[in-house]
């Protein structure tokens, strides 16, 4: 097992040993190490620990996307975890939520970048964060409609009397 | 003192005080304004448009609109195979594309799991550095223009001139390459490549110097930058900050070093940060300098290229791409540090097609431009526009 992995892995079993069941297995994959939130309401407090306790220090979010899965009627984000500059270690997190009306709890208390990055998810796929403070669309016009990387997305006909499709 | 009453509006007040002298005072309005500025303002650096609210000359809040330049990168890079997505990678950040390709190419090449030809990677390295310069000069060019120096502008874009022409002859465009592919590159380099990138080298040094003189000695451009905008480390690595953004906060972290790939481990290069000597930690200055001492590091790099690089008769750069690109079923996040900080990209494939099940890109600008509400609180409208050059943002990727 590469060194890196093993971080990421003694890093899970610190988040276990606090969440137990809210936290799933861990999936030790070489190019991207994860573990999923079973529990999505507790996505906050796990954050939290995460970034706070000395032995995981995760300070830093690289990436959050937002994600379809159709087969299993779900929405999902994931989020690029690391500690940089302390421990240097990395993990990736996943939390899901169902595909109509699901929620997610917003992170954006947690780190600051996830302001941006969930109001991104939220305008791609239409999951809500709970809790976020200005979640609005960014990328696409406000009155737009639908939500353009679910899967199955179909465009508008017609914007305020401009032909969309091409 | 006596109220006599009111009048005109209730902030007017009319008193008595000392039997005969009567005094009316009027509460000015002291309304927030608000302020739009862009989207087609030229210190923008594109299509954005922050909403403003002032009171007189100070930013009360500053929130940011972006969009307008949205391409649906992602929705694209569903639709066509792998191959496909790099041209469209260069799009994003138009001033880097080579960092662009170079990123995307290390994340897909992590799934594929294939060996790169040793003179591939040292080719990759060299056009990224040189594309860093380019990128680089052009920050630094338009910051000088966005406070007043037309000067630097016009160095900048002479010597960037020269990279573009060195890109063109390599790659066959200036600045959307397609160069970069996935296991290879698009062509090897041309016979007398390296001749002329030493050339290059030798020419640029001293400019390097030139222009970090310039500016950085320059009274007027230091006492618009100093102590602007200020960023605490902790806080910038809360915002995702990351890049010369990061180290101009003082947090010596550079993915080329800390997160190492292709041959930058063999490389001997040092990561400038600000000494608090010069600049104040964490400002608009301290971004500068970052930037302006970066490019002299990437000149060492590409030196060293050139040293290392291996001379192959009859080399195919082509040859280790493969039939058919069609990772493995998995996802991976890759990245790599491009001029403007962290460009990841999180692809998921299932293994089956030849086209990704998702592909984000996580752009740098986009992450950097995030703190601008908090940046701008309390600044000067002047400020803001050292503010948001100090940024360096390119739309393109911001809004991808």
């Amino acid at each position: 097992m590469p060194a890196a992995l093993q971080q990421s892995r003694a890093a899970y079993d610190v988040i276990k040993e606090r969440f137990g069941d809210a936290v799933s297995a861990f999936d030790a994959n070489e190019t991207m190490p994860f573990f999923e939130v079973a529990d999505a309401g507790k996505w906050v407090e796990i954050a939290l620990f995460m970034r706070d306790d000395p032995r995981l220090k995760f300070n830093y979010m690289a990436c959050l996307s937002g994600m379809d899965y159709p087969e299993q009627n779900m929405l999902g984000i994931v989020c690029n975890l690391e500690s940089l500059g302390v421990l240097g270690h990395r993990v990736a997190v996943k939390v899901r939520c169902s595909r109509d009306g699901g929620s997610i709890p917003s992170v954006a208390c947690v780190w600051h970048t996830a302001n941006w990055h969930e109001r991104e998810a939220y305008d791609m796929f239409g999951m809500v964060f709970t809790g976020h403070p200005d979640l609005r669309r960014i990328l696409c016009p406000e009155d737009w409609t639908g939500f353009p990387l679910r899967k199955d997305y179909q465009v508008q006909e017609t914007y305020h009397g401009i032909k969309v499709p091409y | 003192m006596q109220e006599l009453g009111k009048a005109e509006s209730s902030t007017t007040r009319i008193t008595r005080q000392n039997d005969n002298v009567v005094v009316i005072e009027k509460d000015l309005d002291t309304e927030h304004m608000l302020l739009s500025m862009g989207p087609q303002h030229p210190s923008t650096h594109g299509v954005l448009r922050l909403e403003c609210m002032t009171d007189g000359e100070v930013v009360v809040q500053a929130e940011p609109y972006l969009g307008y330049l949205h391409r649906c990168f992602e929705k694209y890079a569903e639709k066509v195979d792998y191959p496909g997505i790099v041209p469209y990678t260069d799009r994003m950040d138009y001033l880097a594309g080579m960092n662009n390709e170079f990123a995307f190419c290390l994340a897909v090449e992590k799934l594929l799991e294939i060996e790169i030809p040793r003179r591939v990677e040292f080719i990759r390295v060299m056009v990224a550095e040189l594309n860093r310069i380019a990128s680089h000069l052009v920050a630094i060019g338009t910051y000088a223009i966005d406070l007043g120096a037309f000067t630097p502008f016009l160095f900048c874009f002479r010597d960037r001139e020269h990279i573009l022409s060195l890109l063109e002859w390599a790659s066959g465009a200036r600045m959307l390459y397609n160069y970069i592919w996935i296991g290879g590159l698009a062509y090897d380099v041309p016979a007398d490549f390296r001749k002329r990138m030493a050339e290059f080298v030798t020419y640029f040094k001293p400019k390097a110097r030139e222009l970090y003189r310039l500016l950085t000695e320059n009274e007027i451009f230091v006492q618009r930058t100093k102590g602007i905008g200020i960023m605490p480390a902790d806080v910038a690595i809360n915002f995702g900050w990351s890049g010369p953004m990061l180290r101009g906060s003082g947090v010596d972290w550079d993915l080329r070093r800390n997160d190492p790939y292709s041959v930058y481990p063999e490389l001997e290069f040092k990561v400038p940060l600000p000494d608090g000597k010069f600049s104040e930690v964490g400002d608009c200055l301290s971004r500068h300098l970052v930037r302006a001492l970066e490019m002299e590091e990437s000149l060492k790099i590409i030196e060293q290229c050139l040293d290392r690089m291996p001379e192959e008769q009859g080399f195919d750069s082509r040859a280790a791409i493969p039939k058919r690109i069609r990772p493995r079923a998995g996802e991976v996040y890759g990245r790599a540090e491009n001029p403007r900080g962290e460009l990841g990209f999180y692809i998921v494939s299932d293994g089956k097609s030849t086209k990704p099940l998702r592909c984000k890109a996580r752009s740098s600008c986009f992450v950097n431009l995030s703190a601008m509400k908090e940046l701008s609180k309390g600044q000067l409208i002047p400020d803001l526009v050292a503010i948001i050059g100090s940024i360096d943002i390119v739309l393109g990727e911001v809004d991808r």
